[in-house]
């Protein structure tokens, strides 16, 4: 594909740029985590972000320290990114379509006449 | 009958800005952005505290003194007070140099502030108390991140071990002076003293875990709680209070 | 599957706005625009550090001072949101942050100039957080999902950077005429280079525009510039003082006010590393970096003791 791109703030063309060194990679690395916090008492843990740190309790540390500068959290969990499992894209439509068809599952499937109120 | 009051509140409110004003330097340079994150974090909490005990000098100030004719503000006592006049603590006022002494540093000052203010939380003065007790959950989550970095340095590599070595070289020589009391500790009614073994209980605690030696009792700094300050802080005010020096009777 | 098709459904995937997530197929060059334009946005954000960081120490009250850490701290969080976002299509910090140091990746030319004085910590707030928010909150609408979300995030937490910018120089407009010239003279350092932000002219390609296309950008450079310009000439006049352009109008057929033009070879020259701050400011970016590497090296070292360690009480 070859197309002239224009570019946009926050987007300078590498051609234009100055030096070009290889970039290398070294061992000191922390590793990944995904960041859930709980917002509120009686709310679910919501992914929030990722971050690194060289261990558990830090990674907590600065999750405290990143997400919640404002009074966002009340709990959080931390996980090393390398251990969660997800499905994978090309089989959503096997995994979650056939729910599709299950209107029945939905309260608003039922329709009750309107005295019946609260329920 | 105040005025020891005055300048025991002047004596917290110097710590935590010299020390806030410190750990401010790391901001954009830290050793990775998570714990550059965190160390501003520290900063902006002591300079939030400096800020609580300011405020209620300038109102003890007023309290003995015609507010016409002195006039004090937060900013008046942060800004336009001289070297000879800062109470802080010598420690607070060393230079960064490197992680290493800036983990030392604070690890030594929260686990102070930490004893410190669990001890001023019951004090007579009901302002005092209730700063110390707002503060007392901020120092809390300073010291055991401080307390953490302590035992990684100084159980991580040769390299940070010696750092660490090199740390514990500099400033130890500058917490005795936190437990001996001035004047006006003594009148406000707090002796810091009282609680150093349980300081040095969580030093042995902590460097214990870190590998690292508790030093042997020696000569220890001190002067910084009356005025007399090692070099570093003429030039932390300096530049500090610069804007106010050059532009006098201007608001920001 | 032949490619021709992963490439139509994607694309009908943007076109009916539903977002791109990390492990969704996608062209080769899609990845790539994003790890560069998002990489690009973290390294503003962390080099943008520099310029304001510079006054913290120097604030001239408590409050000020305060507020100035907070923002400061906040731009480091952004940074590192961004970062995340673009870790989430294979490329490490690590290497991100090589490349920045190796001068490959390039961030916002705006960062190059100096912060002269107080009022300069003012001047980036409006104009320069002022532009960013522009270009923020079309992002927060962005075909890629991690990077939309981070823009959310990030866009909720900056609303208050610019109005502290704004009340900065709106207390100088109003103090001694010291700190009126003061004022102005920021304005006026810090306009072109805040309208060179926006990037080149669109005149500058006429052709296909992939990023449009692909719903990555929504607005051109020109489209944004104009509503910045129109929403900063109304503001200035709180303050009292002048836009540095004997250009600027109100053009009542347009509805926008005209302006003059910018001096694109500044433009190119900075992007290029001869801005006044190239040097320094990458230099205390690498400085940070090699001070820390014991750093990382040390916790990385003690984590793996202690997981050693446990590994053992457990055997």
């Amino acid at each position: 594909m070859n197309f002239i791109r224009k570019f946009y703030y926050g987007d300078i063309p590498e051609d234009k740029a100055g030096g070009n060194i290889v970039s290398s990679s070294s061992k000191t690395d922390w590793p990944l985590w995904e960041v859930f916090i709980r917002s509120k008492q009686g709310l679910d843990h919501k992914h929030a972000g990722s971050l690194h740190a060289a261990d558990a309790q830090m990674a907590i540390e600065n999750a405290r320290d990143v997400y919640t500068r404002r009074m966002e959290g009340v709990s959080i969990w931390v996980v090393e990114s390398k251990y969660i499992h997800a499905s994978s894209p090309d089989e959503a439509a096997s995994l979650y379509e056939p729910a599709n068809d299950k209107v029945y599952r939905h309260p608003t499937f039922y329709d009750l006449p309107d005295e019946v109120n609260h329920m | 009958m105040t005025n020891y009051l005055i300048d025991y509140t002047l004596h917290l409110a110097d710590n935590a800005l010299i020390l806030g004003q410190r750990n401010a330097e790391w901001c954009g340079h830290g050793p990775v952005l998570e714990q550059d994150i965190a160390i501003t974090n520290i900063s902006l909490d002591l300079v939030g505290q400096a800020r609580n005990f300011y405020q209620y000098a300038a109102e003890l100030i007023h309290q003995s003194v015609d507010k016409s004719t002195h006039p004090a503000t937060e900013d008046s006592l942060a800004y336009l007070r001289t070297e000879r006049e800062f109470k802080n603590c010598l420690l607070v006022e060393q230079p960064n140099t490197d992680w290493a002494q800036t983990i030392l540093r604070q690890f030594f000052f929260s686990n102070y502030q930490f004893l410190l203010y669990q001890e001023l939380q019951k004090n007579n003065d009901t302002q005092l108390a209730a700063i110390a007790e707002k503060s007392l959950k901020e120092v809390t989550y300073h010291l055991r991140w401080s307390s953490e970095w302590v035992i990684r340095l100084g159980d991580g590599t040769a390299e940070s071990h010696q750092r660490m070595l090199q740390a514990i070289d500099e400033l130890w020589r500058y917490t005795g002076e936190i437990f001996t009391a001035a004047d006006y500790e003594e009148e406000a009614g707090v002796d810091p003293s009282l609680f150093q073994p349980q300081w040095l209980n969580k030093v042995k605690e902590v460097f214990d875990e870190a590998t690292l030696p508790v030093p042997e009792k020696t000569f220890m700094q001190s002067g910084g709680k009356t005025g007399t300050h090692t070099e570093h802080l003429g030039f932390i005010l300096t530049e500090l209070q610069y804007i106010q020096r050059a532009y006098p009777d201007s608001q920001w | 599957m032949p490619v021709q098709d992963f490439e139509q459904l994607f694309q009908d995937k943007i076109d009916n706005e539903v977002k791109i997530e990390p492990k969704d197929w996608m062209p080769e060059a899609y990845r790539k625009t994003n790890i560069r334009q998002i990489s690009q946005h973290a390294h503003s954000e962390i080099v943008g550090m520099l310029p304001e960081g510079n006054w913290i120490s120097r604030a001239p009250s408590l409050k000020r001072k305060a507020i100035l850490l907070a923002k400061v701290q906040d731009e480091a969080g952004h940074g590192l949101y961004l970062y995340s976002a673009a870790e989430t299509l294979g490329m490490s910090r690590e290497e991100m942050i090589n490349d920045l140091h190796s001068g490959k990746a390039k961030y916002s030319s705006i960062f190059n100039y100096p912060t002269l004085t107080w009022a300069d910590i003012g001047a980036i707030g409006w104009l320069v957080d002022g532009a960013a928010i522009m270009n923020q909150v079309m992002l927060t609408r962005t075909s890629y999902g991690p990077y939309a979300r981070a823009m959310v995030r990030i866009c909720k937490e900056e609303s208050f950077h610019q109005r502290q910018g704004f009340e900065i120089l709106l207390v100088l407009s109003r103090g001694t005429a010291a700190q009126k010239i003061m004022c102005q003279d920021a304005i006026n350092r810090w306009w072109w280079p805040a309208l060179m932000m926006f990037g080149p002219k669109d005149s500058e390609s006429t052709n296909s525009d992939q990023s449009m296309k692909w719903k990555i950008k929504r607005k051109t450079n020109d489209e944004l510039r104009q509503n910045f310009v129109d929403m900063i000439a109304e503001q200035i006049k709180t303050l009292g003082m002048k836009l540095p352009d004997d250009q600027l109008k109100w053009n009542a057929e347009r509805k926008h006010y005209d302006f003059g033009e910018i001096n694109w070879d500044e433009f190119w020259q900075v992007v290029k590393g001869n801005g006044p701050c190239n040097k320094q400011r990458l230099e205390a970016r690498r400085k940070a970096w090699e001070n820390g590497e014991w750093v990382r090296e040390a916790a990385a070292a003690y984590a793996q003791k202690r997981a050693d360690r446990q590994k053992d009480k457990a055997a």
